[in-house]
This record gives C-alpha cells, structure tokens and sequence, in this order.
C-alpha cells in the first residue's frame, strides 16, 4: 500500500522544467511507444491496466479508446479535459501546475495509440495562470523533438495546443465541451452518437480527463500488469484525491486505492482528523454531485464492514446507503455544518450552472433551489420536504446530460439521510433565522 | 434571460472603430492558426478573454462587431457566447474585479464572511462597483481551489486562505498600485508565447 505513480517526482525542484523532467526518467515511455510498439499494443496494455476514466464516470478508459471509429477517413481528434469545476475538486490543476510534462507526455503516446496528429488540452478559463504553464511546457516538447513533425525521426506526427474555456460548470461535460472548444456555448449534445464516433468538427475524438492521460507513461513504461498490481481488484492504481472542508490537511493526496477512508480522514499523513477536535458529521467524497452520508455510512457499510476507498467499495449498497468515488473531490463536515444549509447551496450552484436546455433540469434546479431557501431561511413547511424529493425524482433519467442527475442525488441523499434536519428547520424556524452561518464567526464563538 | 441580454448589448452600439494593435494581431493570428482550416470559429473565447483585457475592460457591442468581423463569423454568434460565459462582461467593471467563491466547501470554510466582509468595507453589494470605479465585487461558483478555502479571484489571480486581516492588505496594495497600469499578472495575449 501507499505507492504513487504520479506524484513520485512532485517535490523535485523545477520539475516543471523539460530538462529536469527528461532527467528523471521523463519522455522515455514515448521513445518505448514510438521506437518498439504499435498502437494497438499500447490500446491493449492500457486495457490490462484496468485504469478508470479519472473524470468522475469511471469508464474503463482501454475500452472507451476502442470504441474509437478508425474506419472513417476522417482526421482524429484527442481532447484532455481540465475543465475541473466539481465543487470539491481542485487535484487536475495541481497536476498541470507541477507536472505539466507528465501529462504531456501521457498524451503524447495516447495519441500514437489512437492514432491522432492533432490534441488539444482545455482547461476552465479561470485557470488562466496555467495556460502560461503548460504553453511553455508544450513548446518545450516541440524544441526537444517530443511535438511536431516526424517525432523521434519516426512518422508520427503530433501538434498540442491548450484552449481556455470561460466561467462554465456545464463544459466539462464532453460534448458541451467539444461545443465550446468549437466556439459556441457550452450545451451538451444528445448522446447517441458518442464523441468517439462524431466528436470535435464530427469527427471521431477521444476525451479523457487529465489524470487518466497522465497515467498512460507509466502503463507504456511498465505494462498494464504493473499497473493493475497496484490497488484494489476492479480499483487498480492509484488515485489523485483533493480533501477539503472541516479537516487539519486540506490538499491534493495520491493514494493507492484500497485503503480504507477511516484511515483517509484520520491518519496525519493524509487529512489529518476533523478540525478544532470536532466530530465526524458527513462525507461527500466525489465532488458535489455524488451522494452525501453521514459518519457511521463512510467508515463502515451498512453490512458493516469497513469501507474502502475503491470504486466498488464507496458504491456498496447503492443509493440507500453508499456513495461514488467520481472525481476524487473529498469534502469532509463537521458536526457544526448545517447539511440542509449546504444543500441548498448545491442546488443553487447547479441552478445557476444548468445550461437551460432541458426544462426538467432548468425548471426543477430552479425549484429545489427556492425551496430550499425557504426551509433554511425559516420558512418551511412540512410538505416541503417531500415536495423536494418528487423534484429530484423527476428530474432524474429525464434530461440530456447528467447535470441534471448530478443536481438531484445530493438533495435525495441529504434527506435520506439528515431527514431530521430539514424536519428541525421547519419545526423551529425562530432558532434557524438566528443561527450565524459563517465559519470565522463559529470560530470566534468558541472561546 | 439571454434574449434580453442581447436586447441589453444592442442599445449600446456607437459604431466606434476598433483594432487591435500590430502586436496582439499577430497573437490573435497564431491563435486561430491552432484550428483547422475552416474552423477558425474555435479561436472564439480565446479571442474574446483577450478583447475584454486589451479594449476597455468589458465587451461592449463595437468590440464584439469587431471580433466577430475577424473570425468572419456573425454578430449574433459572439453575442451568444460573450452572454453564456461567466467570464465575459457585459457592462463596464472596476479596474479589479473581486470573484469570491461562493460553492460549498468555501462557505463551509468561512466564505460567506468573506463576502459579507468585503461588502461592508467596499460598500457594495454582489454585483457592485465602487464609486471610484476601482472595484467590482461578484460573487462566483467554485473555483477549483476548494482546499484553500476561503478563496477570491481578483482579475483572474488567485487569492487563498482569506481573512479579514489578509483582505485589508491585499485591497491596500491594489489601491496603492492603482496608479501603475501594469497587471501583476500577465495578461492572456502574453500567455502565448
Ligand atoms: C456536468 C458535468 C461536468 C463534468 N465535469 C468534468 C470535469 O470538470 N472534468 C472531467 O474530466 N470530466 C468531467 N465530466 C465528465 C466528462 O463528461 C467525461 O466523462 C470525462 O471527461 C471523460 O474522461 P475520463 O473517462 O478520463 O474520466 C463532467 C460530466 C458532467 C455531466
Ligand atoms: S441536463 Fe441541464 S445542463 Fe444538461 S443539457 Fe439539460 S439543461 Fe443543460
Ligand atoms: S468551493 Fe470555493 S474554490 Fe471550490
């Protein structure tokens, strides 16, 4: 347990740099993938490997690169998405910032494997210091031989650019994306076709999210066996987590996945215990949009066994009593966070995010979002409570991309399992119009 | 919401001749050079994050008229985009935009003081400019940096960690620095390089 594929050389200085990059092993796996494999082996160790779209779906990444059309004629396209705007997670940026190379790199012998020339990274507009970043480091590539015409002397070529998007949670969703990197607004397409069939300029493309592609070097390097060695059964390699919230250690840790989330939450190493000597009062530990539990759901199942941090394990029990992995975004509250609070500030986040295209989703984050308010602010009633949960059940299934699944799960999942809560806000809403909500004023209060 | 947007855009035409200058041309040419033939449309946000830092701070409709002349595209598709992207202003702003994160895991963490705080010592509200046109205050959705909470952007720098005491130091040296035009940061057509 406890090994690191991607963050092994972060904390060497200037690793940034192409030369100190190249000097500690960098680039070698495309002179392997370029000089001694042919793309469909790479496609095939890449299966072998297990590896797990890193994005939030999870999709087998090996598989999704075959469903790649390679028959058509028309050119193709490889799209990194570090779009990162899942409330909670913040690990891609931290990646590009220090490791710019790595995922070049990764790209580099992903788009011999697919068979691309042309690649193209987006990144959220508001992350406009990296487009300096990772600008410098692709020319840097193009000067040392690794980017542009007959790469190595072979007869593979590849260009790289960087695209920036503009303030939209809804572009990281990939068709949305592809619509923004051709210059629209950011509204996700009907899916069937996939993009990897009719993607950028409709042509066949492959998205995949920053950390899937920078753990390509290491599979070409080391195979797809090495890699599925290290994890949990279906959970193989390793993992970028971004803890925040109520914890000691707020930052961006890579685990191997198969340890256990108590261990996660308390151990010094990784989030280091709840603040100030608080209590454990919930989880949401893949971004906002996956379900939130409660402390004794995320140490232990419902069969009460410990729970693990692996796809499979945050997942048992389904909705009733488990969660998801998604994005790795880890946001940890303490017994002081009002959960009916939060839920109130997600459905305004997805409110405001949602594109408008279809009405459940316009509509109904617009209602949850104003119900909401109403419970917080002190001026609820019973049937709002149940009135929420038809909402989100309507909305659910019922809408072209998964914004709309991703707005409802939280409010479910928050009165599955706090009930009491939204029942208190409404029961006594004198004392919920009083409540200072603020963390510093919290802090003040305690002494 | 988007009609009268565009509504809104329209009534400000003056028909003022616009251009970029030599130097951001030729970074606006490379730019469009990343997309294919035909495709030049892609350069749009790129483009447009550049037109709102080079010419006047906010994307009025001569500018837009102007962008959309460059890429050879019509109006009405940068006005689409200019009005569905956070990033893009519509109306003038402050020489610092102040973006605070509003999301979650911020406001768990002491955002909604932040805010708060900054109301009350700028004297405006969400969506406000100071009277000396110095700041603008908005407030924004998670901004990926949630483990360095409470978090602000001000024109597009991150500032993390916020206190009050922190917040009074960083708008003195704003302040102070008014006067001096150069961004502390790089600007987007630097960026390329
Ligand atoms: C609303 C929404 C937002 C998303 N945001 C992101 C994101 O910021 N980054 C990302 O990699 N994937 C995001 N995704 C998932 C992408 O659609 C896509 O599945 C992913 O980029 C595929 O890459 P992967 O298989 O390597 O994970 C989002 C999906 C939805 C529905
Ligand atoms: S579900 Fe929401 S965000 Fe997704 S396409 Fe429909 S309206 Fe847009
Ligand atoms: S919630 Fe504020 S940066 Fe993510």
């Amino acid at each position: 347990m406890g090994r690191k594929i991607l963050l092994e050389n972060s904390d060497i200085p200037n690793i940034k740099s192409f030369d100190v990059f190249r000097a500690h092993g960098g680039y070698v796996s495309v002179e392997k993938a370029l000089k001694t494999m042919a793309p469909d082996e790479i496609i095939e160790e890449v299966k072998k490997s297990g590896l797990r779209g890193r994005g939030g779906a999870g999709f087998p990444t090996g598989l999704k690169w075959t469903f790649l059309d390679r028959k058509s004629n028309k050119p193709r396209y490889l799209v990194c998405n570090g779009d990162e705007s899942e409330p909670g997670t913040f690990k891609d940026r931290y990646l590009m910032e220090k490791l710019p190379h790595l995922l070049i790199e990764g790209m580099i012998c992903s788009s011999f494997a697919l068979g691309v020339n042309t690649a193209y990274i987006y990144i959220r507009g508001e992350f406009k210091y990296l487009l300096g970043i990772l600008n410098q480091a692709i020319n840097e590539a193009y000067k040392n031989g690794f980017l542009g015409k007959n790469i190595l002397g072979t007869n593979f070529s590849l260009d790289m650019y960087v695209h920036p998007g503009a303030g939209a949670y809804i572009c990281g969703e990939e068709t949305a994306l592809l619509e923004s990197l051709e210059g629209n607004r950011g509204n996700p397409r009907i899916k069937p076709p996939f993009p990897a069939v009719v993607g950028l300029y409709d042509c066949p493309t492959v998205v995949n999210n920053v950390e899937t592609l920078a753990n390509v070097g290491y599979i070409v390097n080391f195979g797809g066996d090495a890699y599925a060695s290290i994890g949990l059964g279906k959970s193989t390699g390793t993992k970028l987590i971004s803890a925040c919230g109520n914890i000691n250690n707020p930052g961006v840790y890579e685990i191997e996945l198969g340890m256990s989330v108590e261990d996660f939450i308390y151990k010094e190493e990784f989030c280091g215990g709840i603040k100030d000597k608080l209590e454990l009062k919930a989880v949401v530990p893949g971004g906002s949009s996956v379900p939130i539990v409660p402390k004794e759901l995320i140490l232990f199942t419902a069969s009460g066994e410990k729970r693990l941090m692996t796809y499979e394990s945050l997942a048992e029990g389904g909705f009733e009593s488990g969660t998801m992995l998604g994005s790795g975004g880890f946001i940890v509250y303490d017994q002081n966070a009002c959960i009916v609070r939060n839920t109130w500030n997600f459905s305004r986040f997805y409110h405001h995010e949602s594109c408008g295209q279809c009405s459940p989703c316009r509509e109904g984050t617009g209602w949850m979002e104003k119900i909401l308010w109403r419970i917080e602010h002190g001026h609820g009633n019973m049937k709002d409570i149940d009135l929420l949960i038809s909402i989100a059940d309507k909305i659910e299934g019922n809408t072209i991309c998964p914004l709309g699944d991703a707005a409802a799960w939280p409010v479910a999942s928050a009165i599955r399992h706090f009930r009491e809560d939204f029942i208190f806000h409404v029961q006594y809403p004198e004392i919920v119009k009083n409540i200072k909500h603020g963390a510093l004023y919290k802090y003040d209060n305690q002494d | 919401m988007s009609g009268q947007k565009i509504n809104h855009i329209l009534h400000q035409k003056q028909n003022i001749p616009i251009c970029f200058s030599e130097a951001i041309l030729q970074k606006v040419h490379k730019i469009i050079a990343h997309y294919p033939e035909g495709k030049q449309k892609s350069a749009l946000l790129p483009i447009l994050h550049i037109a709102q830092e080079e010419l006047g701070g906010y994307l009025n409709v001569d500018v837009m008229d102007y962008i959309a002349d460059l890429l050879k595209i019509q109006p009405i598709e940068v006005y689409e985009v200019a009005t569905f992207y956070s990033q893009y202003y519509l109306d003038k702003v402050g020489k610092y935009v102040i973006e605070v994160c509003r999301t979650g895991p911020c406001a768990i963490c002491g955002g909604e003081d932040i805010q708060e705080y900054l109301e009350g010592k700028l004297h405006i509200k969400d969506g406000e400019t100071t009277a000396d046109g110095l700041f603008t205050l908005k407030t924004v959705e998670c901004l990926g940096a949630c483990g360095f909470a409470p978090v602000m952007q001000i024109n597009t720098e991150f500032y993390e960690h916020l206190t009050p005491a922190k917040i009074d130091i960083i708008l003195e040296d704003l302040r102070l620095n008014a006067t001096n035009d150069k961004h502390s940061d790089k600007t987007w057509a630097e960026k390329y390089s």
